[in-house]
């Protein structure tokens, strides 16, 4: 199928509204919109952030999710529990493949599971000494934990425990920092709030402990890197770049990352983030207090790896320029066989992407690098700032559609027909049952990373590993099989 | 009373951020903008006015002020 008009993809969101009662339609219909690169404020053409509607399928997560799951889990020397019932902590557990160093229940604790499992009692009585008590067990059962964060489910903000002065009580005796986070899931429209909630706490509880401290010795080359979580593998793909441009990454935020490296962080001299959407906060607020100026950086394909690295090397000087440029040409011979290898496989299949706040737009440039096109985009959780950025990736009278439901999802993909889709776990079969070709994009697919010239590498044969598998011409049963069905044609190669 | 973020874009203009309400435009008129006083009425991109006291000496960016609807 061709590249669609900007009236037929018009039409197709007007078709998918239909079947929603007024109300609903007037309310989505603020969510779904047709790219048009002319536009310069999202705003005008989307509405994101916004309470999901009842009744329909979102793909949401909460603020817990935002924190304990995305900012605050990943950093491994520190123990995060899950404060209130077992299901939160222990459903999520491990799932989002943060790889970490170090041995797991001595002194990482990245994989398990801590949680003050909360039960009838708690909630009538109140869960603070249960909280101080865990703390006291963590304490003689790790104690090579570096501080301990305390990530509030629902039931601690409805029943109004106060674990900030728990949490000052324990800092008190085990001299460690210890951290209340009021992520509670019920806060905010999505896990964007977490995402915020968590920064402020860093702000407040672990950025300034070490500003008078001097014994870390900076260099001119500190530079930190924030929003990876290092998802199979992801910062560290990114990280060897850097240091090969000469600079020194002196925190990762916070996949891999420690609690030392937080505090050391105001030391740097530039912040890069990866991830917009869940970091941004923070790195405003070091650029007010701390000065230190950040930049939004692309690790995802070779043409924005490239752009991202000259960006990165112009905040320094000449020595660090003409290193960016000696590290793209010293990829440029590996990365010109993977396209060379999978280009030719890949050439102008179309892409259909729905995922959290960052990937929508960064993945675009790689998928272009193979020759294909990404026809329809959207975020789960994104902000106006995202979809400002996204307009200008994203080609003509494509589609863009916020907190997509799962009727709308399945609709567009039957009309628009790609030829891979990349979402998440809970559209994954969905879609394969339906014959369509998919690649997880939050998790890689257990596969990774995907970042920096040796991810995409992997990217790349992951996306011919999916589309030109075999089985997609399998999809119906052989006895109603006429001759080659168009299904069959269009599903696989 | 909204706490807005004010910080130099790249392009040298000044953008607009409240956080809680997810806001973020650039600055396209300030009343008082001179080597030593900074504010008064703030009209934004998308036509919407603040309003701060004047301040002086000029302050540094970025910063975070509290501003009135104006």
């Amino acid at each position: 199928m061709s590249a669609m008009t900007r009236e037929e993809t018009e039409a197709l969101i007007q078709e998918v509204l239909e079947v929603y009662p007024e109300k609903a339609k007037k309310d989505r219909a603020k969510h779904l919109t047709v790219n048009d690169q002319e536009v310069e404020q999202s705003k005008k053409c989307i509405t994101s952030n916004r309470k999901s509607l009842p009744g329909v399928m979102t793909i949401r997560g909460c603020a817990y999710a935002g924190s304990k799951g995305v900012v605050w889990g990943p950093i491994k020397d520190m123990i995060h529990i899950s404060h209130g019932p077992v299901g939160c902590g222990q459903y999520s557990r491990a799932g989002r493949r943060n790889y970490y160093v170090g041995t797991t229940g001595v002194n990482t604790f990245g994989t398990m599971n801590f949680t003050s499992d909360f039960q009838e009692k708690d909630i009538v009585f109140g869960g603070d000494k249960k909280l101080s008590k865990i703390m006291e067990e963590i304490e003689a059962l790790f104690p090579l934990n570096k501080g301990i964060t305390v990530q509030s489910e629902c039931p601690i903000g409805l029943i109004g425990d106060d674990i900030e002065a728990v949490a000052k009580k324990t800092t008190a005796e085990i001299e460690k920092p210890v951290v209340p986070v009021r992520c509670e899931g019920f806060r905010g429209v999505s896990q964007s709030l977490g995402h915020h909630i968590a920064n402020d706490a860093v702000r407040d509880w672990v950025l300034g402990n070490r500003d008078g401290d001097t014994s870390f010795e900076s260099s001119p080359y500190d530079v930190t890197i924030i929003g990876d979580y290092n998802i199979g593998g992801d910062a560290w793909a990114s990280r060897t770049l850097m240091e090969e441009m000469g600079l020194r990454v002196i925190a990762q935020w916070s996949g891999d990352g420690t609690l030392a490296e937080m505090e050391n962080t105001p030391k740097a001299k530039l912040n890069l983030i990866h991830c917009y959407r869940s970091m941004n906060y923070i790195s405003r607020h070091m650029e007010e207090k701390y000065g230190i100026p950040w930049m939004e950086y692309n690790f995802f394909g070779p043409t924005k790896i490239a752009e991202s690295l000259r960006k990165i090397a112009a905040f320094f000087d000449e020595t660090i320029q003409a290193n960016a440029e000696k590290v793209i040409e010293k990829y440029q011979a590996e990365y010109e066989a993977v396209i060379a290898k999978y280009r030719p496989r890949l050439e102008g299949k179309r892409v259909m992407l729905y995922v959290g706040g960052l990937r929508p737009r960064h993945v675009i440039g790689a998928y272009e690098d193979l020759g294909m096109e990404v026809v329809g985009t959207g975020y789960e959780f994104a902000h106006n700032d995202d979809y400002d950025r996204t307009i200008k990736e994203m080609g003509n009278a494509t589609l863009i559609y916020d907190d997509v439901t799962g009727y709308e999802f399945e609709e567009f993909v039957k009309k628009v027909k790609p030829d891979l889709i990349g979402s998440g776990i809970k559209e994954k079969y969905i879609f394969q049952k339906m014959g369509i070709p998919f690649r997880q994009m939050h998790s890689w697919d257990y596969s990774g990373p995907y970042h920096g010239y040796d991810g995409f590498a992997i990217f790349a044969r992951d996306m011919d590993m999916t589309l030109n598998n075999p089985c997609w011409n399998k999809i119906q049963a052989p006895w109603l099989k006429t001759e080659e069905t168009p299904e069959a044609a269009a599903a696989g190669a | 009373m909204p706490n807005v973020m004010i910080r130099v874009k790249d392009g040298g203009a000044l953008l607009f951020y409240i956080a809680k309400k997810d806001q973020e435009d650039e600055i396209a008129h300030v009343e008082t903008d001179t080597e030593d006083t900074w504010g008064g009425e703030v009209e934004l991109t998308d036509g919407s006015k603040y309003y701060i006291d004047p301040i002086t000496p000029r302050p540094s960016f970025p910063t975070t002020l509290r501003f009135k609807r104006a």
